[in-house]
């Protein structure tokens, strides 16, 4: 794996204090290389908390398009007192300090083999500007400067983005250059500029975007027509609510009467949303509820309800480090075995697994349509990295053409014409039965209910009437298997050993590959898009000798998963699991399928 | 058919509720019924074949219709819940469907004892009233209707199973109302608190009975035929054009004044009363719908092409992201 810093191919690592107006300097930071046309990709660091604790903002610059965390800190602006010897430490080797120089480090704040460029950051600010929040906030832009003359940034970029965030404050435009012009004028005058790895301008990030998941899943949300929203606020799923009333604001508001075509409920618990989610989507409305680990437990509940009873409904689980409370602002990959069976007694639900925003944005309308085609709950499993940090994405379409898929639903003239409805009977052989839509018709009329029912939809505590119901729903599960998203490959016959991954960790078995691929180790690799497991994963399985089962959590779930819905043996799946809260990176899955290669050559 | 105990109160109720939606005339398809879990949710079974039922999970009735009338405000709601299921279980979810002013009438079938899990003290049961073992109850009751009018509810009544000229007419402003109508009504359990010592008797409920405000219904067009006391009745129009006419049986009570009520609820409850009728109306209030601005056209049938912003405004919407 490459070790050493290039052009177009570094990380910059800003350690702050949350609270301090950094967001949006390292924001700019971030769009100046995106602009300038070199691929990029932020991963925010932050606490539970509002202010005053410490917080950590990476950018890889990857040429070639890399979308994981680089593992590695080339330069790092320690502007964090506090966590100054921690950051000192991750500085790669030949790398870059930067600091603020208005107090002189201590000298044990010291390493031989790296170099360290002190700017007096708060010295300047607080001679240029006057009052004591922008002397604090310019600080922050004044690294960006600095950053810019070191790393040769484009001045011109810089500028347009200032005038474009600030297109209506002029004076703050001014103020934010001005800042930047500190930064870079210090360390052109005192510093060897640029450093031996630059930012050249290229043309690799036309016809994309940044956007984080968070927002690409609300954008999925509004396109698939999703007309009620209930939730309760948790980190990290809160964006996704924010963004959707953000663009209903825009796109929802009737021009002529004023009136919102959307429902945004805000709900007392995560118990309540559920339950809200579920009458409307009993009701016919497109609905969902985006939350997290702890909010999926309190779900349960409805989500049994949902998936005995047929009612369609999206939830988004966008997930963090569990278990309890866990680490609300770290990712993890750990919600996939409870979300899989959520909920007492046989269930099973289908789940989806978005890799990026991108998919975020397709996928969000894909689980509308699977919901309403399945008459069930479908849960969309993002996770922290894809929702709240900003990836690079190929520019979203649309399909103007596209009509939600509301599945088997009659309506009055079918109900008209029938002699008799009933609600679980599966006329189609699909295991798929009618629903009717509540205010409809008369003979539309039928008791939905958590008990046990039969197939007519009457109260049942008939052993056989019983069964047939739960059967069917198996049933259904296997219809499932011709809807859900097929799965992603890379396969070439002349590699016996595989690599399952799914979601964020995509980006790192990509790169891990192609690390591994220069090493001589040839790897087929498999995307799991969608539980149930399609017949490609099976397939997958039983051609390769070792599989390596890649995923962000400490008790291999995904690997469990395939364990009990396969016919895999235990003895080939190989689970490679990275869980610290911290997105994984290629290094983790490099160093152990290389050791084993070696290892089995050796033998 | 019901399946609950002969004599059961919360027959009487369904038996009121049917008769309520035939006399005002509600298409039954137009009705939705829904509950939560225990004796009580089971009666939407049992009436109104022709409306859509929910019997959702325990103490969850409120999220359930608070999602269905956002998708589709223009049916009938009507809940069917008890007291545990209400003030137990149910407690955060009731109080929040008070507070969003949801447009449903909200029928608890408050009997103090949990049926179906066999004599189970409820949150209702009165301090002192004895379970049928014998046993005490320690713990002082929540009274629904002092905590819709805490937490500024627009609709509380309080009713027996066993006065169906109180109650019909209540479940008929209930349904005319346009907010959260509760109606707890007192519905004794046969079975396990119909005994001596039980302050959810028949026995007991009917000795302590005290009607206050008696609420007739009038329809929109129709004339107030009745004819009243001068300064004991007065009218409440509702939105569609009908009218509750409170007559007050208690002189001194006005289902008006928000603090007086719950200050002489209190007092009743002090008293080892049952104040009973509609205790508090507030036809101002807007409901959910009204706070967030929803359209006529109900969410679960609005057509896609007013939803979806299409493919042009997608593209336009990107560059800031750029």
């Amino acid at each position: 794996m490459s070790t050493r810093p290039g052009n177009n191919d570094f990380t910059v690592k800003i350690a702050n204090v949350n609270g301090t107006g950094s967001a949006s300097a390292n924001a700019l930071l971030m769009k100046t290389f995106f602009r300038m046309g070199i691929p990029v990709v932020g991963k925010n660091y932050f606490p539970s908390n509002i202010q005053g604790l410490p917080t950590w903002y990476e950018i890889r610059v990857s040429g070639e398009g890399y979308l994981a965390r680089s593992g590695r800190v080339d330069v790092m602006v320690a502007m964090n007192a506090e966590t100054y010897q921690k950051d000192l430490e991750e500085v790669a080797p030949g790398g870059y300090l930067i600091y603020d120089s208005t107090w002189p480090r201590a000298k044990t704040l010291h390493r031989d083999d790296i170099s360290v460029i002190g700017i007096p950051l708060a010295k300047m600010c607080n001679e240029h500007f006057d009052t004591a929040r922008s002397r604090v906030l310019m600080k922050n832009v004044a690294y960006v400067g600095a950053i810019a003359g070191l790393l040769d940034l484009d001045l011109d970029v810089i500028r347009d983005s200032l005038r474009q965030t600030f297109a209506a404050k002029a004076h703050l435009a001014d103020a934010n250059q001005q800042a930047i012009e500190l930064g870079y004028n210090y360390v052109r005058e005192n510093y060897q500029c640029p450093l031996p790895f630059q930012a050249i301008a290229d043309n690799k990030t036309s016809d994309h975007v940044m956007i984080d998941g968070n927002t690409a899943t609300a954008l999925g949300c509004l396109y698939a027509g999703a007309t009620v929203g209930a939730w309760y606020p948790i980190t990290p799923s809160t964006s996704v609510m924010d963004a959707f009333k953000g663009f209903c604001e825009k796109y929802r508001v009737d021009p002529d009467t004023g009136e919102n075509n959307y429902a945004i409920i805000q709900a007392e618990d995560e118990l309540a949303a559920a339950g809200m989610v579920l009458g409307a989507g009993w009701s016919g409305a497109r609905a969902f509820t985006p939350t997290s680990g702890p909010g999926i437990s309190l779900m349960n509940e409805f989500l049994g309800y949902g998936y005995f009873t047929e009612i369609p409904a999206v939830f988004i689980d966008v997930q963090r480090c569990g278990p309890s409370t866990g680490m609300p602002t770290r990712t993890q990959q750990a919600d996939v075995m409870s979300c899989a069976y959520a909920s007492h007694g046989d269930t099973r639900h289908v789940l989806l697994f978005p890799a990026n925003p991108e998919e975020c944005f397709y996928m969000a309308v894909q689980a509308f349509d699977l919901a309403e085609q399945l008459q069930t709950p479908v849960i969309m499993l993002t996770d922290l990295d894809i929702g709240m940090n900003d990836w690079m994405a190929a520019d979203f379409k649309w399909d103007d053409a596209y009509k939600p898929s509301r599945g088997k639903v009659l309506g009055e003239k079918e109900l008209q014409e029938i002699e008799q409805f009933h609600r679980y009977l599966d006329s189609d052989g699909d295991a798929i039965p009618y629903r009717t839509l509540p205010g409809v018709h008369p003979k539309g009329a039928y008791f939905t209910r958590g008990s046990g029912h039969n197939m007519y939809g009457a109260y049942t505590e008939d052993a056989g009437e019983y069964q047939e119901i739960v059967d069917r729903l198996r049933r259904k599960w296997e219809t499932a298997k011709c809807y859900v998203p097929q799965v992603e490959q890379e396969y070439s016959e002349q590699y016996r050993t595989g690599i399952i991954a799914y979601g964020s960790s995509d980006g790192a078995v990509r790169e891990a590959r192609d690390q591994l691929h220069k090493a001589g180790v040839g790897t087929n690799y498999l995307r799991v898009k969608a539980f149930p497991f399609t017949d490609d994963v099976q397939e997958f399985l039983d051609a390769h000798d070792r599989i390596y089962v890649v995923e962000q959590n400490r008790d291999a779930q995904l690997h469990n998963l395939l364990l009990l819905e396969t016919r895999v043996s235990q003895e080939k799946l190989i689970p490679i699991l990275h869980y610290n809260g911290l997105p994984i990176n290629a290094a983790v899955i490099t160093d152990r399928i290389s050791q084993e290669v070696d290892k089995v050559v050796a033998a | 058919m019901s399946t609950l105990c002969a004599g059961c109160g919360h027959d009487s109720v369904t038996g009121a509720l049917v008769q309520a939606a035939f006399e005002l005339d509600i298409p039954p398809h137009r009705m939705a019924k829904l509950s939560g879990i225990g004796c009580s949710s089971k009666t939407p079974a049992y009436f109104l074949r022709q409306s859509h039922g929910f019997n959702s999970v325990h103490g969850r009735m409120p999220s359930v219709a608070t999602g269905a009338n956002a998708a589709n405000g223009s049916l009938s709601y009507v809940g069917v819940s008890g007291d545990g299921d209400t003030l137990s279980i149910g407690m955060g979810q009731f109080t929040h469907a008070v507070r969003r002013n949801l447009n449903m009438l909200y029928i608890i079938e408050n009997n103090g004892v949990y049926g179906l899990t066999k004599g189970q003290f409820s949150a209702s049961a009165d301090l002192g009233s004895k379970a049928k073992k014998g046993d005490a109850n320690q713990q002082p009751p929540i009274d629904p209707c002092q905590v819709v009018l805490a937490l500024g509810g627009s609709f509380a009544a309080r009713s027996f199973s066993g006065d169906k000229q109180q109650l019909v007419p209540l479940i008929k402003a209930g349904l005319a109302h346009r907010g959260f109508a509760v109606i707890d009504v007192i519905s004794p359990c046969v079975t396990f608190n119909d005994h001596e010592g039980s302050t959810k008797s028949y026995k007991f409920t009917r000795d302590h009975y005290h009607p206050a405000i008696h609420a007739d219904y009038v329809p929109p067009s129709q004339e107030i035929l009745a004819e009243y006391d001068e300064g004991s009745a007065m009218p409440v129009e509702l939105h569609d054009g009908s009218k509750i006419v409170l007559r007050k049986i208690d002189e001194y009570y006005d289902p008006t004044d928000r603090s007086a009520a719950l200050t002489q609820i209190q007092q009743a409850q002090t008293d080892g009363e049952i104040i009973t009728g509609l205790l508090y109306i507030d036809e101002s209030k807007p409901e959910m719908q009204e706070i967030n601005r929803m359209p006529s056209v109900p969410l679960a049938t609005m057509s896609y092409e007013k939803l979806c912003p299409g493919n042009d405004k997608l593209q336009a919407l990107q560059d800031r992201f750029r």
